[in-house]
């Protein structure tokens, strides 16, 4: 069966008719063509899929996308407004918070929504909004120093 | 003019010049590329751990409308495999399987679901064999043999001694001789295996785009398993969410990726599930250690001796370079002046074993530091102590005949000393809480190369076209650790230009010279000395031209800053972008070339597997971790970790850190609850759930402390940093660990309830000698 979405994605609205089953990720990856909400695990596990519905941080290979109906979807495509990189984006790149880059979407919408609630988070509240999102390559040192910094960089 | 600020490149913090890719979503990998009407390929695998293929029918599923191709082990008549002399594996199997998970066949087909269900038509029958599943299991004399001519199982013996080990022990104060045991651990790279293979029918070339560290060993085996000219192949390699040893072997999915696009006659993608990429394995193995040391009074090491038992798996791979480093590594990093090694690498029924991060060196280090540290508490010697009585004095060559070109291990010693407060805070801590030492090394790059084809060990080629534009050619695949950046830093420092002049093409057999890879931490070592040596031809040909327009002798010119002017006189400069057009005009666009050969006083010694471990200047490292024991859970908490590297020069200080930092908390993963296991041959680990990742809430502050001991032979003098950091970790907190609670832990990973298991122990042990006393 396949229902007709309205979905606000990035801060663009689309109407889409999708299957009911379809999953968000295979959504965005498949039939939109974003492709930062990355696989690397089989349900669940890592966080490197992670999306905004309505400002929340959402693994979208357990969301379906028919529950998006009438929301606000955001991946990392959308967060570069103007082509000018986020605060987070930009500490990410320059203090080194991603290096292969496969968790960093999901790293930086979970911290995205840490910061619009939580603009000024201590170290604990960083780790406690990012232990969803396993990161293989940084030991986390420089994702935290990255969010300071981005929080620090945010008026 | 007024030239604009000179600006060295080397040695300052530089973001990685594809991070913007990264933090944008731009960044496209393997599985992220636009495969349009790509069919969907699936791997049927082995459900039996050992036996013989008594039916294989694919005919049903073959004719399942939307299936365009179903291959099985009939189609590939060629065994793959790292090493040249030791090939034994099939893309698919062939008459026999050898672990759970094997692929036997494969489909490809128009979209997932059917691909799905021509798998479940394919009839398979095993005949099953008995299966092992542990060293000892599979050496046992009565054992069915995995391979011919491998008796009990054992895929390689290595039996060195050097110096007089029986003299030395004879001489020691103090033997010991302990037992360690070091789980089976996996790289869980983010980033699945995922491949996309296209062939063109029309003309009869293959192009594969796949998550690889080694493209070139990819390229060769695609060559040999499918009998194609390796000129009709084109490997490229797109953002590669990391390897860590996983990906520098060519690897049965993308064979098989390879070879169903050729039958289909199309194109290919190959996803695999976080559980089969658990499947294709190629992890550090388990490994059994008995290790004996002679030490006199004052900390001397006088002898060691060694034995190690690893767990290869099912087939060969890189086991017998494994099976080699870890006696090779025994040296290296103490002056200790006899050793004797013996190595047996075995084979069970278990995915196999590969190349891990600390390749071979890191179970044994750990036991060696562990002991270390023990026996040290037995003569009173502080931790500290102990090892800067057995430093070396570099330069110097090791009894293996290894060369030791720069050490600054004594400098990483003092730099943890200090930061982690040791002399005022150790002892001093609360109860449940210690502190451990430990340290580490390994080599920056493999002196000699798997393929040994005399051809330089890394080449990097530069053009510079009408633009002004530098582009740098190398095969070095980028994955992550920060290899192209590495590059693009070399080549601004040589030429004195602005890094945003230079773009890095890398890992595309069409476009770029071959490499030999992301591996044995050999490209910043490698890599960098060919891009300087390709800089270097490029700012002759500059400085020719600029002498020409400045009507100075060639040696008088200089540049700096993106501007050649002549030294020491008054007269005009001319901007880098003037001086290219002027050197084209002479001869066109220019490309330049850059090489690096090892010299062969690296290239290890002449004894048997004398190769291994040899290299040009080693890294060093030290490391305190703080740790607390919850005495109730056996739940141990890594407060913080002081880490000292000496890379010999920092190229890109803040990659540096990122490596130190990333190997550091790898160690740690290891260490703290990083596991495989198996049930019956049955991965029941294959999930990021099951196989215990240590998240960030878990994550302690690393703090890192670079050290640059500048060795002669290196890049501006600098080594490895991504690797030898990590061997130091699961030895400095089990010593931590000690220090906190007074047990000394001999298995890894430190898990809860091994920890508690202890603690236990020594609660029933201390009633009983209570009970004994009362009565």
């Amino acid at each position: 069966m396949k229902k007709i979405i309205r979905i606000d994605l990035n801060g663009r609205p689309r109407e889409d008719a999708v299957a009911d089953n379809l999953l968000l990720i295979d959504y965005l990856r498949e039939e939109v063509g974003l492709t930062s909400p990355k696989k690397g695990c089989d349900g669940g596990e890592c966080g490197a899929c992670t999306v905004l519905v309505d400002g929340a941080p959402r693994q979208s290979c357990l969301t379906l996308t028919v529950t998006c109906d009438g929301r606000a979807v955001e991946t990392v495509e959308g967060l570069a407004a103007g082509g000018r990189l986020s605060p987070l984006q930009r500490a990410f790149h320059e203090h080194l918070g991603a290096q292969c880059g496969y968790c960093t979407p999901g790293m930086i919408m979970a911290a995205t929504a840490l910061l619009r609630c939580n603009p000024r988070p201590t170290k604990a509240q960083i780790r406690a909004a990012l232990a969803g999102n396993i990161c293989r390559c940084t030991g986390y040192v420089k994702i935290i120093e990255s969010v300071e910094a981005a929080a620090e960089a945010t008026p | 003019m007024t030239p604009p600020k000179a600006r060295r490149a080397a040695g300052t913090r530089v973001p990685l010049v594809d991070g913007i890719e990264k933090v944008t979503g731009r960044a496209l990998f393997t599985a992220d590329l636009a495969a349009g009407d790509a069919l969907v390929g699936r791997i049927l695998r082995s459900a039996a751990s050992h036996g013989v293929i008594t039916r294989l029918d694919i005919s049903r599923a073959l004719a399942l409308p939307g299936v365009e191709a179903v291959i099985t082990g009939e189609d590939c008549r060629h065994p793959y495999g790292v090493l040249p002399i030791a090939m034994n594996e099939f893309p698919l199997a062939r008459g026999k399987v050898r672990y759970r998970g094997e692929p036997i066949a494969a489909v490809a087909a128009r979209d997932a679901a059917t691909a799905e269900k021509a798998l479940a038509l394919i009839a398979v029958e095993i005949e099953p064999l008995p299966a092992y599943y542990t060293a000892e299991a599979a050496r046992d004399a009565g054992a069915v043999l995995l391979h011919e001519g491998k008796p009990g199982n054992i895929e390689r013996e290595v039996h060195h001694a050097f110096g007089d080990p029986a003299a030395g022990f004879a001489a020691a104060d103090l033997v010991c001789e302990e037992r360690f045991h070091c789980a089976e651990v996996n790289h869980a790279q983010m980033e699945p295996h995922a491949a996309l293979a296209e062939y063109d029918d029309a003309r009869g070339q293959l192009t594969l785009h796949t998550v690889s560290q080694v493209p070139y060993y990819t390229h060769l085996h695609l060559a040999r398993c499918l009998e194609m000219d390796a000129s009709r192949i084109r490997v490229v390699k797109p953002f590669v969410g990391g390897g860590f040893g996983s990906r520098t072997e060519a690897l049965n999915f993308e064979l098989i990726a390879a070879l169903l696009a050729r039958a289909a006659r199309g194109r290919v993608r190959m996803a695999l599930s976080r559980e089969e990429t658990f499947i294709t394995h190629r992890g550090r193995p388990e490994t059994d250690i008995r290790l004996k040391l002679g030490l006199r009074k004052d900390g001397r090491i006088t002898a060691c001796a060694c034995e190690v038992v690893m767990r290869g798996g099912a087939y060969a791979g890189y086991g017998i370079v494994t099976i080699l480093y870890a006696g090779a590594l025994l040296h290296g990093i103490y002056d200790i002046p006899a050793v004797s090694y013996d190595g047996y690498r075995v084979y069970a029924n278990l995915p196999p074993c590969g190349a891990m991060r600390g390749h071979g060196t890191v179970d044994v280090r750990h036991a060696f530091e562990c002991l270390l540290d023990r026996m040290a508490r037995r003569l009173s010697l502080d931790p500290f102590a102990v090892r800067r009585v057995n430093l070396l004095q570099a330069p110097t060559r090791t009894p293996n005949d290894l060369l030791v070109n720069s050490y600054g291990l004594e400098e990483c010693l003092a730099k943890v000393e200090a930061a982690s407060g040791w002399r005022q805070r150790k002892g001093r801590l609360p109860p449940g809480r210690g502190l451990g030492l430990a340290c580490s090394h390994y080599v920056s790059g493999a002196a000699k190369p798997v393929h040994w084809t005399g051809e330089p060990h890394a080449v990097v080629a530069l053009r510079l076209d009408f633009d002004g534009a530098v582009t740098a050619l190398t095969g070095a695949p980028e994955i992550g650790q920060g290899s192209s950046t590495m590059v693009a830093i070399a080549v601004a420092e040589v030429l004195g230009i602005d890094i945003g002049r230079i773009r890095v093409v890398a890992g595309d057999s069409a476009i770029t010279p071959k490499d030999n890879g992301a591996y044995s931490s050999r490209i910043t070592f490698m890599v960098g000395n060919a891009a300087i040596d390709a800089a270097r031809r490029l700012r002759d040909v500059l400085i020719q031209a600029a002498a020409g327009k400045l009507e100075a002798r060639p040696e008088d010119v200089a540049c700096e800053g993106e501007v050649f002017s002549v030294r020491g006189g008054a007269q005009s400069s001319l901007a880098f972008a003037e001086v290219a057009k002027a050197a084209i005009a002479i001869d066109g666009p220019i490309t330049v070339k850059g090489t690096f050969t090892t010299p062969p006083e690296a290239q290890g010694g002449r004894h048997k597997g004398g190769a291994v471990g040899s290299t040009m200047g080693f890294s060093y490292a030290a490391q305190v971790v703080e740790a607390s024991v919850d005495s109730d859970t056996g739940e141990i908490r890594v407060e913080k970790v002081w880490a000292a590297h000496d890379c010999g020069f920092a190229i890109n200080p803040l990659a540096v850190e990122g490596q130190v930092q990333g190997s550091v908390w790898m160690g740690m993963g290891q260490a703290l609850s990083e596991e495989t296991r198996y049930v019956e041959g049955l991965p029941v680990h294959a999930s990021l759930l099951e196989y215990r990742v240590p998240t960030i809430a878990e994550s302690p502050d690393i703090e890192v402390a670079i050290v640059e001991s500048n060795d002669p032979l290196g890049p501006f003098g600098a080594k490895e940093a991504g690797e030898g950091a990590l061997s130091g970790f699961p030895p400095a907190l089990v010593n931590a660990v000690a220090d906190a609670i007074g047990i000394d832990l001999d298995e890894l990973p430190l898990t809860p309830d091994r920890v508690l298991e202890a603690l236990v122990e020594r609660r029933r042990r201390a009633r009983l000698a209570e009970t004994r006393r009362a009565s």
